[in-house]
């Protein structure tokens, strides 16, 4: 049963990997293709994500499950957004915009400023120099935050220029070690999945 | 000691209050302080400030409302500079919700530097599938997108009208919030050899300094003091030059709440306590 979506996994990751690296003007047009396709299987995983919430959400609703009225608000708001997108268009000027500019905007910008509180509360009663590795975390970041911000220079003219040695000496020389690792994992897993090593994307057996 | 006790299990909405403070009052009484130029901002600028009147780049603003504090005023500052220069710019995103922040970002740019929907730029709106666009560019922009947001046809918008793929193109400049940058770096650089300045949140910047290094960027502006350094170089004072005092403010409260938390830990210790901290309870408490 397992063979036939493992051959095409093979069949397709083996053939975009290919052309990628073909020049020619057949190999290229064949890529196209494959990007529409991928552009298709986009917009249905748009609508699929869609029926999705809507399920997930009249489930909460018809069960009356803990925070439903939440369930309401979305399922409310997703239709409403759908109707006015489709009725009055979302170009500027239109209802979509004006929701999208007075609600969705300042709501989304609110929730990640409010992580600043929370930082400031956790930094205040959890970064503590308990050990020598604490401490060296907390003085680094203390010079960092100082020295990465206008006042920085007011204090000190060199804070800028340590922050700056800090950024592109010792963080770089860890950055590029991660980011290879991280190139050669993806690599690894990209050719495990395509040689059908790695098979946990077609669910349990 | 009773007042180290009462120090280290202060309430959080005094903490709470102090931050709300030193955010609040630099962005009602701006305290004007100074912004250097790093070289990444520097390089950037310099990429862009050396393209010839008339050259055209794609500009790609990559995020959501979430992050708009770092990247609109970044938005504004690079289209601003792009528009004061003549050059031409062709603009999308591929966050269904950025489709209106970058549309703002145009026209607050558009009407400070006097430039024309279709003779100066070109909004080309949202599009899914962050790799598939960005290789679909460069075999076929007509096949992405067919028609610009507004439904009008790329070949009968002056902008874009010689405009099939990056080859046509001076630059790509992304402007992103998340790994969509990792994409642009791979593809329209990586593949197709164009030329890339990249815009960041600040904690995203140091991810892409080894690609500086290796001459795969032209530029990198990191977070709101990127910006920041942006609007000083185009001589502007905007969003980013205010929200930069607030950010030092903030800072500054951050940092001193770090020392005196660790300075009550010690004369606990020393008194015998056992210095409070995570163990007192949550650490957002």
């Amino acid at each position: 049963m397992r063979r036939g979506p493992l051959l095409l996994t093979f069949l397709s990751g083996a053939a975009i990997a290919a052309l990628f690296f073909i020049p020619h003007y057949k190999a290229q047009a064949a890529n196209s293709m494959l990007l529409e396709w991928t552009l298709v299987v986009y917009a249905f995983a748009l609508i699929l994500g869609s029926i999705s919430l809507w399920n997930s959400h009249a489930r909460k609703v018809r069960n009356r499950a803990e925070g439903w009225g939440f369930s309401v608000v979305t399922l409310v708001s997703l239709l409403a957004i759908t109707a006015l997108g489709v009725w009055k268009g979302v170009g500027e000027g239109t209802p979509v915009d004006w929701i999208y500019n007075t609600v969705n905007s300042p709501l989304a910008s609110t929730m990640f400023a409010l992580l600043a509180f929370v930082i400031a509360s956790a930094a205040f009663r959890a970064f503590r120099a308990r050990s020598v590795e604490a401490t060296l975390l907390l003085v680094t970041a203390i010079v960092m935050m100082i020295g990465r911000v206008s006042i920085g220079e007011l204090i000190s003219h060199r804070l800028p220029g340590i922050t700056e040695w800090l950024l592109d000496v010792p963080n770089l020389a860890a950055k590029r070690a991660i980011a290879i690792g991280v190139g050669l994992g993806a690599v690894s897993t990209a050719l495990k999945i395509i040689l059908g090593i790695e098979r946990s994307y077609l669910g349990r057996s | 000691m009773t007042w180290v006790r009462q120090l280290l299990a202060i309430d959080r909405r005094i903490i709470f209050l102090l931050v709300g403070a030193g955010a609040a009052l630099p962005l009602l009484f701006p305290l004007n302080l100074p912004v250097a130029v790093t070289p990444r901002v520097r390089a950037a600028y310099d990429a862009i400030d050396a393209l010839p009147p008339g050259s055209k780049v794609l500009l790609s603003m990559d995020y959501e409302p979430d992050i708009m504090a770092e990247l609109f005023p970044m938005s504004v500052a690079v289209l601003r500079h792009c528009f004061r220069k003549h050059v031409q710019v062709i603009a999308m995103t591929l966050y269904p919700a950025g489709t209106g922040l970058g549309e703002r970002a145009i026209s607050t740019a558009a009407k400070a530097e006097g430039a024309i929907l279709n003779r100066d730029y070109a909004w080309l709106g949202y599009k899914s599938g962050f790799q598939v666009v960005m290789i679909g560019i460069g075999e076929n922009l007509r096949g992405m997108y067919p028609v610009d947001f507004y439904g009008t046809p790329l070949d009968s918008i002056p902008v874009t009208r010689h405009v099939n793929s990056y080859a046509q193109l001076q630059m790509v400049i992304n402007l992103s919030g998340s790994s969509a940058a990792d994409y642009w770096i791979q593809f329209a650089q990586g593949r197709y050899h164009a030329p890339l300045v990249i815009g960041c949140t600040a904690v995203m910047a140091t991810d892409y300094y080894p690609y500086l290094s290796s001459k795969q960027l032209l530029g990198l502006i990191g977070g709101m003091k990127g910006a920041a350094e942006y609007e000083r170089l185009i001589d502007t004072f905007g969003d980013a030059r205010r929200g930069m005092d607030a950010q030092s403010l903030v800072h500054l409260i951050v940092v001193g709440l770090v020392i005196v938390g660790n300075a009550a830990l010690f004369i606990s210790k020393r008194s015998g306590g056992d210095g409070g901290g995570p163990a007192s309870g949550s650490m957002t408490r």
